[in-house]
C-alpha cells in the first residue's frame, strides 16, 4: 500500500468558547492516497469548507493530527508550511480569484512569482500549461475580458503550474453551466488519470462527486459516509 | 518571491486605482515640492553668505580685544573702576565700559603659543578721500587683515607683506573719483584727508590695487593694507600724547590656517584665561547664518506638516487597497506567501508613492526654483553679484527623496500590518 499523500486522525474543529461555542469538525479520520480523487460532499454549513481548508493546511486544527506525505503539518516551521503548500497543491475555487485587470499569463504565473522562479522560466512554464488548457493564444488577454469557462481554465492552469502533487478544488463547477462544467470537469479528471495529480473536490453536486473515486459525506461536522469505488467503476 | 517582482508587483498595484493614486502623489508632490524650495533658498542663501565671508575675513585670523569686565548692566547703580584696567567710556553705549587693549597687552598677546603674529587693530578715521577728479568724497578705512579673499572687479588682492601703500577701493568710487572703470583705478594714486591731533587737516596717499566687486557684505569701506593704515594712523595721532595712541580697540593675530576646530576652541580659551575674547571671522558671521538656519528650519517645518497630511492620505490610500485586494492577498497567502512578503509588498507600495510624489515634487521645485534665480537675479537682486537664490545640492536632494520615502514608508507600516495579518481563509471566504 502506497503512504498516504494526506491523513488526518480525529480531526476537531471548533470556533468560539464557553455557551458560544461552535463545533464546526468533529472526529474526522481520513487517509487519502496519492492519485485517489475525493469528493467531499455535504451541505453548506456542513464543515466541508472548514475540512478542506485544514486539509489545504491553510488553518489549524482544534485538535487531532493532519499528516502530509506521513510528516505531522503541525510540527513544520510556518516557512516550511508555506513553501509546501506552493509547491505540492494547486487550488480552484469557485470565485476564480483571478486579478481581473491583469493578463492571463501575469495570473497563471503568480504561484512561480511566489516561489521565485525567473522570468524567462515563469514564462515558459506558462505557455506549457496554457497550451494544455487550451487558452495558449489568450496569453495576453486580461482575465476580465474572458467567459466564465475560460477563466476557470486559467484558474486550472495557475493551480498546475507548480506541477503539483494534489489539487484542491472549491466547487469548481458551481459557477458555470452545465456544457462548460462539464469540460471543465473532464479537465480535472483528465489530469488525475493522466498526470496522477491527487483530486480533492468540495462540493454539493452529488454527479460530481459521483465521478471520483471515493465519497466523503459530511453532516454536521461528522463524516456520516466514506465510500470508496473500485476504480474505473463509475458511469 | 524576488524582491525585483515584489518592487514590480507593488509599482504595478499602485496604479490600479489610478484617480486614487494620482490625488496620494499631488499630496506628497506638495510637501516634498516645498520642502526643496525652503531648503534650496536656504543652501542658496548660505553659500552666498560663505562668500561673503570669504571676502570679509580670512581663515587662520583671530580679532581679538579684551574681554569685558561685564556685560549690559542690569542695574542702574555704577560699577567700581578696576585701576588694573583700562576703560574707555563710549557715550553711546551707555553705562557700559569698553576696555582697552595696549601694548602691553599686544607683546602678551604675541607670547601665547600657537599666535604667528598679531597686529593692533588700527581704526583711523578719515575726513575725506579724493582721485583724479579732485572731488572729495566721504569715505570710512578699515584695515586689511592678511588673508582675506574679496571678490575683485579688477587688480589683485592687496597684501600686509609689502612697503607699498596699499589700497583697494569699492566699485561705487570708481567713477566719482574720476577713473574711467575699474581697470583704469588699478595702480593710479589717490589722496586721504584726515584731522591730526593738532587740528590740522593733512593728506596721505595711497595706491589703488585692487577694485572691489558689488558685495552684499563689507562693500562699503576702503581696504588700506597694514603700511597704509599705520601711515594714516600716525598722521591722525600726530599731537597727542603717547598713551591716546597706544590704545587700540581690538587686534587681529594670526594662527596656523590649517587648524582644527579643536586647535583654534583651545588658542581661544588659552587667550580667554589671559583676559582676551578672540573670535574667527566665522564666528563673527556666525550669529547672522544662525537667524538665516532658523528661518529656513521654521520654513521646513511647514514642509514638513504638509508631508505629515500627506502621509495620512498614504494610510487611506493603502488602507483602502488592502481591504480591496483581501481576496488577492488571502490567495496569495494560500500559494504559500509569507505574511512577511506580503508586508513589504504594501509598504514598498507605499514607498513608490513616496517615490513618484518626492521625484515630482523635487524636479518641479527645481525647475521653479531655477526659473524664480533667473527673474530675481536680473531684477530687483541684480546688485548681488554672485547670489543664487535657491541652489539645489545633490546630497540635498537625496536625503529629501530619502526623509519623504521614509515618512511614506512609516505610513504604510500600519495598512502592510495589517495586510500581512490577514488569515488566508478569512480572506478567501469575504464576499
Amino acid at each position: 500500500m502506497a503512504i498516504s499523500v494526506l491523513q488526518t486522525d480525529k480531526l476537531v474543529k471548533s470556533y468560539g468558547k464557553g455557551e458560544s461555542l461552535l463545533v464546526a469538525l468533529q472526529d474526522v479520520t481520513i487517509d487519502i492516497k496519492p492519485g485517489e480523487s475525493v469528493a467531499i460532499i455535504g451541505k453548506s454549513g456542513s464543515g466541508k469548507s472548514t475540512l478542506m481548508h485544514l486539509l489545504a493546511l491553510l488553518d489549524k486544527p482544534t485538535a487531532g493530527t493532519i499528516s502530509i506525505d506521513g510528516q505531522d503539518a503541525a510540527k513544520l516551521p510556518a516557512k516550511e508550511l508555506n513553501s509546501l503548500r506552493n509547491k505540492k497543491f494547486g487550488f480552484v475555487f469557485q470565485q476564480f480569484f483571478l486579478n481581473a485587470n491583469a493578463s492571463v499569463l501575469e495570473n497563471v504565473i503568480l504561484p512561480l512569482k511566489i516561489a521565485g522562479v525567473g522570468s524567462a522560466e515563469r514564462k515558459r512554464l506558462a505557455l506549457k500549461v496554457l497550451e494544455q488548457v487550451e487558452l495558449a493564444d489568450k496569453i495576453k488577454t486580461k482575465a476580465n475580458d474572458l467567459s466564465g469557462g475560460q477563466k476557470q481554465r486559467v484558474v486550472i492552469a495557475r493551480a498546475l503550474i507548480n506541477n503539483p502533487q494534489i489539487i484542491f478544488a472549491d466547487e469548481p463547477t458551481g459557477n458555470l453551466d452545465s456544457v462548460t462544467g462539464a469540460k471543465i470537469e473532464q479537465l480535472l479528471f483528465d489530469l488525475n488519470a493522466k498526470h496522477g495529480i491527487t483530486l480533492i473536490i468540495v462540493t454539493h453536486d452529488e454527479d460530481l462527486a459521483a465521478r471520483c473515486d471515493r465519497e466523503i459525506h459530511i453532516r454536521d461536522g461528522r463524516i456520516i459516509a466514506n465510500t470508496p469505488r473500485p476504480k474505473g467503476g463509475q458511469a | 518571491m524576488r524582491l525585483i517582482d515584489i518592487v514590480t508587483t507593488a509599482s504595478s498595484n499602485m496604479f490600479r486605482s489610478k484617480l486614487r493614486t494620482s490625488l496620494t502623489i499631488i499630496a506628497i508632490f506638495i510637501g516634498a515640492f516645498t520642502l526643496t524650495l525652503t531648503n534650496g533658498l536656504g543652501s542658496g542663501i548660505s553659500s552666498y553668505i560663505d562668500k561673503q565671508v570669504g571676502n570679509l575675513g580670512a581663515k587662520g585670523v583671530l580679532i581679538i580685544t579684551a574681554a569685558p569686565t561685564a556685560g549690559f548692566s542690569t542695574s542702574d547703580a555704577p560699577k567700581k573702576y578696576d585701576p588694573t584696567k583700562k576703560t574707555a567710556n563710549i557715550a553711546s553705549e551707555g553705562n557700559r565700559s569698553v576696555v582697552v587693549l595696549t601694548a602691553a597687552d599686544v607683546t602678551k598677546i604675541r607670547a601665547t603659543s600657537g599666535i604667528k603674529s598679531v597686529e593692533p587693530y588700527l581704526s583711523p578715521s578719515i575726513d575725506f578721500v579724493s582721485g583724479p577728479s579732485d572731488e572729495q568724497y566721504v569715505a570710512s578705512v578699515t584695515q586689511y587683515v592678511q588673508g582675506a579673499n574679496y571678490t575683485l572687479k579688477a587688480g589683485s588682492q592687496i597684501s600686509n607683506n609689502t612697503t607699498q601703500a596699499q589700497a583697494m577701493i569699492p566699485l561705487s568710487y570708481v567713477t566719482s573719483l574720476g577713473f574711467k572703470d575699474a581697470g583704469d583705478a588699478i595702480g593710479k594714486t589717490i589722496i586721504f584727508g584726515l584731522t591730526n591731533g593738532l587740528g590740522e587737516q593733512v593728506t596721505v596717499p595711497g595706491t589703488i590695487v585692487s577694485v572691489q566687486d558689488k558685495s552684499l557684505l563689507g562693500g562699503t569701506s576702503i581696504q588700506a593694507n597694514t603700511v597704509l593704515t599705520k601711515q594714516l594712523y600716525a598722521a591722525q595721532t600726530t599731537g597727542l600724547p603717547a598713551a591716546a595712541t597706544q590704545t587700540f580697540m581690538a587686534a587681529t593675530a594670526q594662527f596656523d590656517p590649517s587648524w582644527s576646530e579643536a586647535q583654534i576652541t583651545t588658542l581661544k580659551n588659552e587667550l580667554k584665561a589671559k583676559g582676551y575674547m578672540a573670535q574667527t571671522v566665522e564666528d563673527q558671521i556666525g550669529t547672522f547664518k544662525t537667524v538665516i538656519n532658523a528661518i529656513v528650519w521654521v520654513l521646513n517645518g511647514f514642509a514638513i506638516i504638509a508631508l505629515l497630511a500627506a502621509s495620512f492620505g498614504i494610510i487611506n490610500t493603502l488602507l483602502m487597497s488592502v481591504q480591496e485586494r483581501t481576496k488577492e492577498i488571502g490567495l496569495m497567502k494560500a500559494m504559500g506567501m509569507s505574511g512577511s512578503r506580503i508586508f513589504l509588498l504594501f509598504s514598498g507600495e507605499a514607498v513608490m508613492l513616496g517615490f513618484w510624489g518626492s521625484l515630482l515634487g523635487v524636479g518641479v521645485a527645481m525647475i521653479v526654483g531655477t526659473v524664480i534665480n533667473q527673474i530675481v537675479l536680473n531684477g530687483f537682486l541684480k546688485d548681488l553679484v554672485g547670489l543664487q537664490l535657491f541652489t539645489f545640492p545633490p546630497a540635498a536632494i537625496l536625503i529629501i527623496m530619502g526623509i519623504v520615502m521614509g515618512i511614506a514608508f512609516l505610513a504604510g507600516t500600519l495598512p502592510a500590518y495589517r495586510a500581512a495579518r490577514q488569515s488566508p481563509i478569512d480572506s478567501l471566504r469575504y464576499e
